[in-house]
């Protein structure tokens, strides 16, 4: 050992760029291991010039790997680490790198999930969508650019932070920074997605209900014949002053349902949804059956 | 409008594939309709529409991911299929918007067997891969590696050149037979359908502990005319001050989440 070999922040830079064809090959056998081996070859080229060496990183690599694709990247930076004191020639067993691993990997990919998929995507999709489905091109630019700079940034720097704490993030990641992460985010998506629920599941019923007959007093008497100014001012005052125009007072079914709360029929249709997940039926059946009922709802004026 | 000129049609296809291999990936989101439906709309000179189409899209598949064993429907062919459904239909009105999104949905059973086939099919080459690596040979590990990515690419690349080549006289012509009852119907079916995305996710968020903010942001939604933005603001104000409060009431945050909270028991127990 004349000299120690380090990884160069361009060669760290290269991992990066690679990490995000981490899901490339994911097969039913080994998952991410193809695409973990492939985002490390510029480090193990660089760490390890004698082929045997080079070879038996790449298969110490081919192992079982799958998590989150984006906290893979401080997996990816403590295992950079480990490889790099493990080419200086400190005494690192094959068994330990692939302990990190799998030691990291399930939890990580607890937070992972419910901060990306359940709470970043649905907000900036969300947001993003309602923009666009007026026209508006700004919509689509949001939502990619958005998610792009926080995806991006977020594996450089946590690909960076697992390099430099090595194999001490273990210690890191039972403090409760990660928990607060995860706990916001699960509350911020809760709150979120009640919004969505309210705001963009439809359901429309087009069913008349019988008219109600409004005591006297609720609605305007009109007077036979001519107008004077006097009386007209006495009945838009009265009509202003929210008085029915006719005596028997139209009833939707809608309209009934929406004076409990707006949106209360796509909530027991989210719930209703919710249970059949539940009871494991397929999110493709749940939609095909729901375009089925839309259809016949329509065909029979119900919707 | 009419039928797409060769060099949009190319160009179709190239988002096509980039939508497959985000589909994998997931980094990029070429895959997500708010993006995949604004290229295709883009590439053929209908921008507008196809801004519009991913954004009534992308409502839909706002809660698809895939999550463990759950297996979402696929988006980067439904995108896909219906942009292209849809510039062909050459009707970008609301009715044109909730019949592209209906056909796509069919397709997107189709993309999840076609990136099951790939899945397995990659074991193939990872063996290919473990015997490159076993000689030292890096190159040909990148090779496989890439191989499987691109077939992840072909997989949505294929059919989407396939519907195109269907002229756009016949889709329009199924697409004007179609009685009012039907897309009508089909109206009504795609603002229940975003339910099921929301309940996916909702499944896999809901514990005791966070349950109340669920009511609160329906409430929220329901009495007031807040917009998105404002509501979200409201939504980080109340998960900051949840966490503070919960810190400082001693035992109050450490053990409520003990039970009813996955995720941190996991955290927990490492």
């Amino acid at each position: 050992m004349t000299e120690k070999i380090t990884l160069s922040k361009a060669d760290r830079q290269k991992v990066w760029w690679r990490s995000q064809f981490l899901q490339g090959s994911w097969n039913y056998e080994r998952m991410q291991n193809l695409g973990w081996a492939y985002a490390l070859i510029p480090a193990i080229k660089k760490l390890y010039t004698k082929k045997e060496d080079q070879a038996a990183a790449l298969e110490r690599h081919l192992e079982f790997f799958n998590t989150h694709p984006y906290v893979a990247a401080p997996i990816i930076g403590v295992t950079l680490a480990l490889e790099e004191e493990k080419a200086n020639g400190t005494e690192i067993e094959d068994a330990a790198i692939q302990g990190v691993k799998i030691g990291m990997m399930g939890p990580l990919a607890g937070i992972g999930d419910p901060v990306f998929w359940f709470t970043v995507r649905p907000i900036l999709g969300a947001l993003g969508a309602s923009l666009a489905s007026t026209g508006n091109i700004v919509g689509p630019l949001l939502f990619f650019f958005g998610w792009n700079i926080i995806r991006m940034a977020f594996l450089w720097y946590t690909q960076e932070f697992g390099y430099r704490a090595g194999s001490e993030i273990t210690k890191d990641m039972s403090g409760g920074i990660l928990k607060d992460i995860t706990k916001g985010a699960s509350i911020l998506g809760m709150f979120i997605l009640a919004v969505l629920v309210e705001r963009w599941v439809s359901i429309n019923f087009t069913i008349d209900l019988p008219g109600k007959q409004l005591s006297e007093g609720a609605y305007i008497v009109f007077p036979e014949g001519q107008v004077t100014g006097p009386e007209l001012k006495g009945i838009l005052g009265d009509a202003l002053g929210g008085m029915s125009l006719d005596q028997i007072q139209a009833q939707t079914l809608q309209g009934q349902l929406n004076s409990l709360i707006p949106g209360l029929m796509g909530l027991l249709l989210t719930f209703l949804c919710m249970w059949l997940l539940k009871k494991k039926v397929s999110p493709i059946t749940i939609i095909i059956a729901l375009f089925i009922v839309g259809i016949a709802a329509r065909f029979f004026g119900i919707m | 409008m009419s039928d797409i000129s060769i060099i949009s049609a190319v160009l179709v296809v190239v988002v096509a594939f980039f939508a497959g291999l985000e589909g994998i990936l997931d980094q990029f989101q070429f895959h997500q309709p708010i993006v995949a439906c604004t290229l295709i709309g883009l590439v053929t000179g209908n921008l507008a529409a196809g801004v519009m189409l991913g954004g009534a899209l992308q409502m839909i598949a706002l809660g698809w991911a895939n999550i463990g064993a759950a297996v979402a429907p696929d988006a980067a062919l439904a995108s896909v299929a219906a942009a292209i459904i849809f510039i062909k239909g050459g009707d970008f009105s609301n009715v044109g918007i909730n019949v592209a999104t209906a056909a796509a949905i069919p397709l997107a059973v189709a993309g999840l067997f076609l990136t099951m086939i790939v899945r397995t099919v990659s074991v193939a080459l990872v063996h290919t891969a473990d015997n490159a690596a076993k000689e030292g040979n890096i190159a040909a590990v990148e090779r496989a590696h890439l191989f499987a990515l691109v077939l992840q690419g072909l997989r949505i690349a294929v059919p989407a050149a396939m519907l195109l080549a269907i002229p756009a006289s016949a889709v329009q012509g199924v697409l004007e037979k179609m009685p009012d009852w039907l897309s009508g119907g089909m109206a009504v079916g795609g603002g229940m359908v975003v339910a099921v995305g929301y309940a996916m996710v909702i499944n896999m968020m809901a514990t005791r502990e966070v349950w109340p903010f669920f009511a609160l942001g329906f409430v929220f939604a329901a009495v007031t005319d807040f917009t998105l933005i404002g509501l979200g603001t409201i939504g980080v104000a109340i998960a900051f001050i949840y966490l503070n409060l919960s810190k400082q009431g001693g035992n109050g945050g450490g053990t409520a989440s003990g039970s009813g909270d996955p995720i941190g028991d996991i955290l927990e127990d490492y």
